[in-house]
């Protein structure tokens, strides 16, 4: 496990974190944010997740992680209300998923796989875009996008053209679009990937000050270890649509065996094995890809 | 005031509040349009190509037969107010293209994980449709002038023609971007719009007028929303221009077009992202 090259990201973790849940003061640390039962969902008659059940608890930093086309990005889109629900429940930042999906957007924030920043505006339009689509107060509008820029290191680009940033900047970028109304859960759908590694470390950098500044609760999914490894204190294991595992990352290694690191964890319980799931993951290679080269 | 006298002055804030927000996230959809054209104006210039060449070598043409039943107009000044409304229907249509590039860069999500209610993105968009038809209209204006049509530049005639560029262009485009959410690809899209753009520009009073179509030809144009705006345009355009239908009447079924359109565009555009 190369952990020293995410030395910084160790240390900016071990600063102390505050008690979580500053602005929602009747919900205590710990409590799940986010409650999943049976969540399923069929394309045609293949079912892409098969009744998944877990829960996130407040201010903590969930991981999903799978082989391409394990449904990672499936569960995260349809706990962001973009795909319906084929059956199963789910309860998103205190509301009913399926009944209350307008509460469940005022109250989370969503850096999708493909890009979420419009090049052909600037860093501050496109803050300024979200500001208004999420009805944020006009007085506190321009305050809150300099400082979301300043803390991403956006600042002195904020009045360029977003096509001209670097896959890394842009990154950063929609991460302050997804943050900037202050959502209670943060939804990351592989957000370091088609990044350089520079461009990497500097994005988990920045989500591991989050981690340690604030009571956001996290959801990311990826497919490299040590990301999750240095970042979650949970995480569940896709394997086929449904939940092989479900720990922390020094529960699920125990479960190995003696020296067991992720990419152990990750080849027992995700299954390297060749899935009936061939169009799936065809179209995750397109996104990605596609992904890649949009912000390479 | 909309609220009977028993509403709780709660309820009347709670209602301006959600009103104020609803409007805050049109424009904000809208200005975002904007600043893009700002930043990039170029598509304007090249969009503005096409009324020169119907305009000048179309028209011009045409104008030599005085076969047409143009009333007391000349030919160049019928095909103008035509011709205005054509650029702003191409510039309107092709809002469909814009919203599936957006869904396959993923630019899509960020509105639809949003709040905002969806038909204030369409609004939104819509709006915007308008703004690019007003430049178009700016140019069709100046080359009618330089053609020596009788264009009229009264104010309140100028006001009326903003409204009926902005409600004509907003049928359009949410128009335009229901097809896109029902075909989803670039490819389709391109194949139904030159299907569909065609023919309502030849089915409605835009280079001929209505008396001289057969009798179904006439049927179908009166089912056109492009006729209305047509039969708007070139009576607030022209001095001495007259409507068919009455100004209020076309406006009238243009606003209810559009209103109809947003409610069926709202339900799709929401599920495009699946």
């Amino acid at each position: 496990m190369p952990r020293s090259v995410l030395s910084p990201t160790r240390q900016a973790m071990d600063t102390a974190r505050p008690s979580a849940a500053i602005d929602l003061p009747s919900q205590a640390a710990g409590s799940a944010i986010v409650e999943v039962k049976a969540l399923t969902r069929r394309f045609g008659i293949f079912v892409a997740i098969d009744h998944v059940s877990f829960s996130v608890r407040r201010g903590e930093v969930f991981g999903l992680i799978g082989a391409n086309g394990a449904g990672k990005s499936t569960i995260v889109r349809m706990l962001t209300t973009l795909l319906p629900v084929t059956s199963g429940t789910a309860t998103v930042a205190g509301y009913d998923l399926l009944r209350k999906p307008g509460e469940v957007r005022k109250h989370i924030g969503y850096v999708p796989q493909l890009m979420s920043a419009d090049g052909d505006l600037t860093a501050y339009e496109n803050l300024l875009l979200s500001a208004r689509l999420y009805g944020l107060p006009s007085r506190e509008i321009r305050p809150r996008i300099e400082q979301a820029l300043s803390t991403m290191d956006l600042a002195p680009f904020s009045h360029r053209l977003v096509k001209g940033f670097s896959g890394g900047m842009i990154r950063r970028l929609e991460i302050a679009q997804g943050l900037l109304h202050r959502p209670a859960i943060l939804f990351l759908d592989e957000p370091t990937v088609g990044l350089d590694p520079a461009a990497r470390h500097a994005v988990l950098d920045h989500l591991a000050q989050l981690r340690a500044k604030t009571a956001t609760t996290i959801v990311i999914t990826s497919h490299y270890m040590e990301e999750i490894e240095e970042l979650c204190d949970r995480l569940g294991v896709l394997n086929e649509g449904k939940l092989a595992a479900l720990g922390s990352p020094a529960e699920l290694e125990e479960r190995i065996g003696p020296d067991a690191t992720l990419d152990d964890v990750f080849a027992i319980f995700a299954g390297a094995k060749s899935g009936p799931t061939q169009m799936q993951a065809y179209r995750d290679a397109r996104l990605s890809r596609r992904a890649a080269r949009s912000h390479g | 005031m909309l609220a009977s006298p028993a509403a709780p002055p709660a309820r009347m804030a709670d209602w301006l509040f959600r009103a104020s927000r609803y409007l805050e996230q049109m424009s904000g959809v809208c200005a975002a349009e904007v600043q893009k054209l700002y930043h990039d104006p170029f598509e304007l210039f090249t969009r503005a190509a096409q009324p020169v060449i119907w305009l000048l070598l179309f028209g011009e043409a045409m104008a030599q037969v005085r076969g047409l039943a143009t009333g007391n107009m000349s030919y160049i000044d019928f095909i103008s107010a035509g011709i205005l409304t054509q650029s702003v229907l191409f510039v309107a249509i092709f809002y469909g293209i814009a919203a599936i590039w957006e869904r396959d860069l993923g630019i899509l999500h960020r509105y639809l994980v949003s709040p905002a209610a969806r038909s204030a993105l369409v609004i939104g968009k819509a709006l915007s449709a308008g703004i690019r038809g007003l430049s178009q209209a700016v140019v069709v204006y100046i080359l009618a002038g330089l053609l020596a049509v009788a264009v009229n530049l009264q104010p309140q005639h100028l006001a009326l023609m903003v409204a009926f560029i902005v409600v004509g262009a907003g049928v359009f485009a949410t128009f335009s971007l229901i097809v896109a959410c029902l075909v989803k690809t670039r490819e389709r899209f391109m194949g139904i719009g030159q299907v569909v753009t065609m023919p309502l520009f030849f089915a409605s009073n835009a280079i001929y007028p209505l008396s001289i179509m057969p009798a179904w030809l006439k049927t179908v144009a009166r089912l056109n929303p492009l006729t209305y705006e047509v039969d708007a345009v070139r009576a607030l355009m022209l001095r001495g221009g007259t409507s068919s239908f009455g100004i209020g009447a076309d406006f009238a079924i243009l606003a209810a077009v559009f209103a109809v359109l947003v409610v069926i565009a709202a339900r799709l555009y929401g599920r495009m992202g699946n």
